[in-house]
């Protein structure tokens, strides 16, 4: 059962990610839908943020990876 | 031409970067699925080399594949550049206390896995990374080693982390030595350290990065010579591919971010994003070695350090006083809290540009290489062909899909750094506006 722990650590870093990147996700959308032309803008910062979000995702599983 | 020959120089301190550390070197994941050890034990199917001890007593037989190892040996970086069936000796410059080698790695005459099958100045390559020989009864000059097996790998326990590590041991005339790593800047912490030599050769990624120095430069010079010659008029070939995006990142990244001075650092930000949108693109191409650049920390930590530089060095009288004395906040908060967390933050925010790059990179090269070992796993090495090929179809459709997603993630990591680093020296500079 070697290595187990650190999967686990890696699952719950992603659990963070995919709720922060949901979020933007969602608020991106309601957004465009209250203001259609803006859709450029507002996508290039949902993707800026989802990108953000992702690295500190990342970060933890790669520290999970090879510290674990 | 002002612009231009900035860039130039920036790229060119992008591209000669020793490659101090290297992340993935056989060390903390083999005891997931490692099946090595040490006293001869045999396994049950697919293994047609059977049981095979070396002159020195270890146990050398094929083990089953390990796909994080696998994963591990194609993500780093090597001596040796492989592409497909081809391999061509890349230079080797090392230093030790025996003064500096420089020569060709083709001197070790590698077997297709990387293993050498000689040792020059008791120097000898394993899976297309020089190893030194520490101790000092080991002959120097070119020496044949004794065949398939006298350069051999053990698991052991690291007495002062607790973890396994993997030591690279050579068995010649009866008598076993160790082999070191290169030294690494990690101060011990991804399981490098100082070790008995420096490995300051032209390595695969240094390889790419000339490479790809030499065709960026070459194509915007030649982009802007074109600018030159067809003034007024529109934009043809090249040009009218490069301007879309150039302008794009002009619009988008540098003027809203760097504030009013955005020309005087257009061209870092600029060298920025292509550099790194190359290379993420050409550790994207497969069959060309997989030459992982980006997913290195140790040109990651270059690039966070030159932001890092960049933004301190011309950071204003407003930054400064914000940074070290926050104005409107009470003294006891400064001293204790503010201020800490603020000089913290200086150094977190290129340590997060840093590893965000390199794990976003890392991340998408692992799952690739494990996408296709996984027909491995399920062929069983050989054993169970018709699930291997079976597995094949929905491994390569799989491997698509990762590496389309692994376009976009090129695209947008290599956007994300200059558009945090254009934020970092936009606040850095801005003026005060109370």
């Amino acid at each position: 059962m070697t290595g187990s722990l650190a999967a686990i650590g890696a699952g719950l870093a992603v659990i963070g990610a995919g709720i922060g990147i949901g979020m933007i996700g969602a608020r991106a959308m309601e957004a465009i839908a209250r203001q259609p032309e803006a859709v450029g803008d507002i996508r290039a910062n949902m993707i800026l943020m989802a990108a953000l979000v992702e690295g500190a995702a990342l970060i933890a599983i790669l520290l999970a990876f090879f510290v674990g | 031409m002002h612009k231009i020959k900035i860039f130039i120089i920036v790229l060119l301190a992008f591209s000669f970067q020793l490659d101090a550390k290297d992340t993935a070197d056989n060390n903390s994941l083999d005891q997931v699925t490692e099946q090595h050890d040490d006293q001869g034990h045999s396994h049950q199917e697919g293994d047609d080399h059977g049981d095979h001890t070396n002159a020195c007593g270890y146990d050398v037989s094929e083990t089953e594949f390990n796909p994080g190892k696998t994963a591990f040996h194609h993500i780093s970086d090597q001596n040796i550049y492989s592409i497909g069936p081809w391999h061509f000796p890349l230079p080797c410059i090392l230093k030790s206390d025996q003064g500096w080698d420089m020569f060709s790695s083709s001197k070790f005459h590698a077997d297709y896995h990387g293993t050498g099958e000689y040792a020059y100045n008791r120097y000898v390559i394993y899976e297309g990374q020089v190893r030194k020989i520490t101790d000092e009864s080991f002959p120097m000059g070119l020496v044949e080693l004794e065949g398939h097996g006298s350069l051999f790998t053990q698991d052991i326990l690291d007495q002062e982390t607790g973890k396994d590590k993997t030591l690279v041991y050579l068995c010649h005339g009866g008598n076993v030595y160790q082999c070191d790593n290169k030294s690494y800047a990690d101060g011990g912490f991804l399981g490098g350290g100082v070790s008995s030599f420096y490995d300051f050769s032209i390595t695969k990624n240094v390889f790419t990065m000339l490479l790809v120095f030499i065709l960026l430069a070459w194509m915007f010079i030649g982009i802007a010579k074109t600018y030159k010659r067809r003034e007024g008029q529109a934009p043809t070939g090249l040009q009218g591919f490069i301007e879309p995006i150039f302008v794009f990142i002009q619009d988008e990244v540098c003027k809203p971010f760097l504030g009013h001075k955005w020309e005087r650092f257009t061209p870092f930000i600029m060298s920025l994003f292509f550099f790194i949108l190359a290379l993420n693109l050409f550790g994207q191409i497969p069959f060309l070695g997989g030459s992982n650049v980006t997913g290195n920390l140790s040109f990651t930590l270059v690039l966070a350090v030159f932001a890092f530089i960049v933004t301190n060095i011309n950071g204003n009288k407003h930054y400064w006083s914000h940074v070290l004395w926050m104005p409107g906040v009470p003294a006891v908060l400064k001293i204790f809290i503010i201020t800490p967390v603020e000089i913290m933050g200086l150094f977190i925010k290129p340590l997060t540009l840093m590893l965000r790059l390199f794990g976003n990179i890392t991340a998408g090269h692992m799952v690739i290489v494990i996408f296709v070992g996984l027909i491995f796993i399920f062929g069983e090495n050989g054993a169970n062909a018709g699930a291997a090929w079976g597995t094949s179809i929905g491994s390569v459709l799989l491997t698509l899909f990762m590496m389309a997603i692994e376009l976009l993630v090129a695209f947008i990591q290599a956007f994300v750094f200059a558009i945090l680093t254009a934020s970092y020296i936009g606040a850095a500079t801005e003026e005060a506006h109370h």
